[in-house]
């Protein structure tokens, strides 16, 4: 054994320097990055970050904020529209390609190209479709629909549904991918034992495969969760967060205040919260993932 | 330190004086539609003729998207050349910081202390004595800008006051006509409050208001009226639907709207878009309730660049952008107001002539932003930007919201 | 957010989902025309003119004149065809004084993103690799928070990676921005490639150290020649996610190096009198079109981008 020690560590050596850009990524900006904005949100910070410590002033202002709040209400709105949406659209399109349709592929293609795209070209584009003056809403009026109202963009109850419109159309075409994925790997014998004893496809559907897909819909629950949380680019580029501040979210808080407000205790404290709020999605699930297996 | 700062003296004497080295130095603003655009071109112009040349770095979308890049720049250790900013608390820990250049060399050189009127432009420029920025031209805020032809259409007189307009509201509504143009950015709806604020209550309510973070007199019944003024604005303001200050000046300029509450920046609009004062269009300082203007404007810092070369630049740039030649084409292209009173401006236009009599005759009040730190202001546009946005805010609700920020400002 | 794809594959391959993609197998029976195939074609159809008609209309308005747009039906299709937009977009729109369209932004772009692709894949695969094959004591460790950093909102980091920037000397260049993307691509790169080169044989690697190989010879003589369709799906995954980058794009960099996604909003959101629409959907399709191509080139190599984690496990 004793031979072999140093043995492994030269071994190990030139692994280990080779996985220092790794390392230093990990420690410096993940874990240091995290836990200096962390400490420097209980600070007054202003323009530069100082480390005079105000306790919870920061998180006091913050909830205090109507346009925090506004931020979160928006941020569960289209979370959990975006959330339940996406998951639906996503298993029927899945369910639906996978009945041996012809022209399989064509259908993928065009259902996840708005994937490929970011979120800036998504947004602006339907910021055009959706112009209450040149769009769609004058489209329907002009071909004789003279009452119909449909400006999300310039409406600030309906706003968020604009963009979420715009989110689903960016993002759906992934989650059906996940989920045709997933349905492929579901044993043709599931299905064959299902139609031999009679069961209607609908309860095949509902009682049989989506409990065997629990793993892809729990993927794509916390996928989806997290990428809700970082929101920005799309309302940047669709609302600017209007009309007046019916569209604002969280990450364009942060920013705001971190770079625009020069209070930078703001947006730390800030971004601590939407850390706190993905820890509270990531860390269950992570104890499911990794906790159940091994016990198992 | 001294010897540091006798190098820089030398440096940039030695460059004036020859001028040999063409330094190109990247100056950012966030000038970006076609009257800033026409006369940044003017600045850009006479530093180049220094033998110098001015890089552009416009940043497009206003202070709010500009400033941002401006200061992560200058933290993150590669400034510009120059930046613009307001005047006032916007710089304010960035010179703490000692990140801008202490400019008093120039100012002293140049003698702004004797040619820069109002003095209190200076002084916003100015911390323990030392000048950190030239002044390059006065902004007012308090200004409406009529359409003759909307209100022609609606068969109304151009007004000549905020009541007057007021009332004419609903006319210009029924003749299919937008009463008040205002753009969705935060800071035209603050900018809007403002202005009510110094025009209706007076500029000493602002002052104590913002100055000395009179609560009591915030949440007071002047107060109280202008509120009702604002949510007046804000249904005359209803269907806008757009975003930039410009864009709302354009409807003014092409008549689909009324009027606009606008700073004098407005004015450079106006002139790209061939109108002239009095016959296309009607402006009214003050709101023509208060011959009022604030003496806000814009300013040009310079970061601390451990480069010879580029402080000298520098300082060129400094005593360029105040010569009484770029001062005059500048300001004419801008619609503001020199910051110097010996100068001709006989080319000047009603609106910036009737800006200049009132300018001598002193009745002038601080900017907001000298008042304010960016943080407070930043409140002030997500309340404001909601109020006008939302016709279900209350006047009185959105009055204990102004109230609970002054009470915590600092 | 500025990096969707790479999130994707995190959190696919983190899960136990385990899937194929070798397309529907088995004899479910096929019926001839019926109702059921009306519904499946027919929900199919209408559901493609949802996410269809934007590019449509990108495109139908790109190519219209102002007057025919203010007249005019969006989703009619041009009466008189013209490029004068996608000319102006691409060379001539303006943002203050610089009328250089979108063509400087189209190039700060291919700079950042082609040595971004390269240092990321570069690091990442050599990672993987190392967690792999290599393991050491606190690998393990490290590679755990490697896989929370990619889910910790870009928001909490934004101001401490300003500072090491500073401290770099880094900010505002080209190579900073390239450096953010290396950092923060690292974690599903490396979780991409560490899954490949673990279900490479372990023989393999056996007889090569046998044969006296070292760290760096089995990687470029072994690892490297097996595994390039995972090189293939780094790349798509790391070219479209940089490209479409506009947070990092924002903050770090400076006006003459943005990215085209930055200066797309600038030249569309700011405004010299009256807005171009057919300008802004020309320019927005010219920023769209790079990882459009590498999406429609690539085919199924890219929904194996996104799927890949969820492959393996």
């Amino acid at each position: 054994m004793a031979s072999e020690r140093p043995n492994r560590l030269y071994r190990n050596l030139t692994a280990k320097i080779a996985a220092i850009p790794m390392i230093l990524t990990a420690v410096c900006v993940f874990l240091g990055g995290t836990a200096w904005t962390v400490v420097y949100s209980f600070t007054n910070s202003k323009l530069l970050p100082r480390a005079k410590f105000v306790g919870l002033d920061q998180y006091e202002r913050l909830w205090g904020t109507h346009r925090w709040v506004v931020s979160i209400e928006n941020l569960m709105i289209y979370g959990i529209c975006s959330l339940v949406l996406s998951l639906v659209i996503g298993f029927v399109l899945a369910a639906l390609m996978d009945q041996k349709i012809r022209f399989e592929n064509t259908f993928r293609t065009i259902i996840l190209y708005p994937f490929a795209l970011s979120f800036i070209v998504t947004g602006l584009v339907w910021q055009w479709l959706l112009n209450p003056d040149l769009g769609l809403q004058s489209v329907v009026r002009s071909a004789g629909w003279v009452s119909f109202n449909f400006d999300p963009l310039y409406n600030a109850d309906i706003v968020i549904f604009g963009v979420l419109i715009a989110g689903i159309w960016q993002g759906s075409g992934l989650i059906m991918v996940l989920m045709l994925a997933g349905l492929r790997g579901i044993d043709e014998s599931i299905w064959k034992a299902a139609r031999v004893d009679g069961i209607p496809l609908w309860k095949t559907y509902v009682f049989i495969v989506i409990p065997m897909l629990r793993p892809v819909f729990i993927t794509t629950l916390v996928l989806i969760t997290s990428g809700i949380v970082r929101l920005y680019d799309l309302i940047v580029a669709q609302t600017s967060g209007g009309p007046g501040i019916a569209s604002e979210v969280p990450a364009k808080y942060v920013y705001d205040y971190m770079f625009q407000g020069q209070n930078l205790g703001q947006g730390f404290a800030a971004s601590t919260m939407m850390l706190l709020a993905v820890l509270i999605v990531i860390i269950p699930w992570a104890y499911l993932e990794f906790g159940g297996k091994k016990r198992g | 330190m001294n010897t540091f700062k006798l190098f820089l003296a030398g440096a940039s004497v030695l460059a004036l004086s020859t001028s040999v080295n063409a330094t190109d130095l990247e100056v950012t603003h966030w000038w970006t539609s076609g009257g800033e655009a026409a006369a940044v071109a003017e600045f850009a112009k006479a530093f180049d003729a220094t033998g110098h040349k001015w890089v552009d770095g416009a940043i497009a979308g206003g202070g709010g998207t500009a400033r941002p890049i401006v200061v992560s720049r200058i933290i993150g250790g590669d400034p510009m050349g120059a930046f613009q900013f307001n005047h006032g608390r916007q710089a304010e820990e960035l010179i703490e910081a000692g990140l801008l250049r202490d400019m008093t060399d120039v100012a002293e050189r140049e003698g702004w202390k004797d040619i820069v009127n109002p003095p209190s432009l200076l002084d916003a420029c100015t911390i323990d004595g030392r000048i950190y920025c030239a002044p390059v031209n006065i902004h007012s805020w308090q200004w409406v800008w009529l359409s003759h032809a909307a209100f022609e259409k609606a068969g109304v007189a151009v007004p000549t006051s905020w009541d007057e307009f007021a009332a004419a509201g609903k006319a210009l509504r029924d003749a299919g006509i937008q009463p008040l143009a205002l753009g969705g950015q935060p800071w035209q709806s603050s900018g809007l409050f403002n202005v009510l604020m110094a025009t209706l209550a007076g500029p000493d309510v602002l002052t104590k208001i913002y100055g000395e973070k009179d609560a009591d007199l915030a949440a007071g019944p002047e107060m109280a009226k202008v509120f009702q003024a604002a949510s007046d604005a804000r249904s005359m303001a209803e269907g806008s639907n757009v975003q930039d200050w410009n864009q709302a000046t354009n409807l003014v300029i092409t008549g689909k709207a009324g009027g606009q509450i606008m700073g004098d920046w407005a004015q450079g609009e106006f002139a790209v878009a061939g109108q002239t004062a009095g016959t296309d269009y009607t402006c009214l300082p003050g709101l023509g309730m208060r011959e009022i203007i604030s003496t806000g404007g814009d300013a040009f810092y310079f970061p601390v660049i451990d480069n010879a070369e580029i402080t000298a630049a520098q300082d060129v740039l400094a005593a360029t952008l105040l010569k009484p030649e770029t001062q005059v084409a500048f300001n004419l292209k801008k619609g503001s107001l020199p910051i110097r009173g010996d100068i001709d401006l006989s080319a000047a236009n009603d609106c910036m002539k009737e800006g200049l009599g009132i300018l001598a005759k002193g009745n002038t009040m601080p900017d907001v932003n000298m008042l304010n730190t960016e943080d407070t202001n930043n409140q002030l546009n997500d309340l404001f930007v909601q109020f006008f946005q939302d016709a279900s805010i209350t006047p009185e609700a959105a009055q204990e919201r102004f109230v609970e920020i002054v009470r915590n400002k600092d | 957010m500025a990096n969707p794809i790479s999130l994707s594959v995190t959190a696919a391959a983190i899960g136990t989902t385990r899937a194929e993609l070798s397309g529907p197998r088995g004899a479910r029976p096929k019926r001839a025309i019926s109702p059921r195939n009306v519904f499946i074609y027919g929900t199919l159809l209408l559901v493609s003119v949802y996410y269809l008609l934007p590019l449509y209309v990108m495109i139908v308005t790109s190519l219209k004149g102002m007057p025919e747009i203010r007249l005019g039906n969006i989703f009619a299709p041009p009466v008189e065809v013209t490029f004068e937009p996608w000319v102006k977009a691409w060379a001539t729109a303006c943002t203050g004084l610089n009328c250089e369209g979108l063509s400087r932004g189209f190039w700060n772009s291919v700079r950042i993103t082609v040595p971004s692709v390269v240092l990321s894949i570069a690091i990442a695969s050599v990672n993987g690799y190392a967690l792999a094959n290599w393991r050491f004591k606190g690998a393990d460790f490290f590679f755990t928070v490697l896989i929370f950093g990619a889910f910790i909102p870009y928001q909490v980091m934004l101001y401490p990676i300003v500072i090491l920037l500073r401290e770099l000397g880094l900010f505002g260049s080209l190579w900073g921005l390239v450096l953010v993307h290396s950092i923060f691509g690292m974690p599903i790169l490396t979780l991409l490639f560490r899954n490949y080169f673990t279900s490479v044989p372990e023989e393999l690697f056996k007889a090569a150290r046998v044969d006296g190989a070292g760290f760096w010879g089995i990687y470029f003589k072994i690892m490297l020649p097996m595994s390039l369709p995972i090189f293939v799906v780094a790349m798509i995954i790391q070219i479209t996610g940089v490209w479409n980058d506009f947070l990092f794009g924002v903050v770090y960099t400076k006006p003459d190096v943005y990215p085209m996604t930055v200066q797309l909003n600038n030249i569309v959101n700011s405004v010299q009198g009256v807005k171009e629409y057919n300008v802004n959907m020309a320019a927005t399709i010219i920023t769209g079109l790079v990882p459009l191509i590498v999406y429609f080139v690539s085919g199924k190599l890219f929904v194996r981008g996104i799927a890949a984690g969820a492959v393996k496990g």
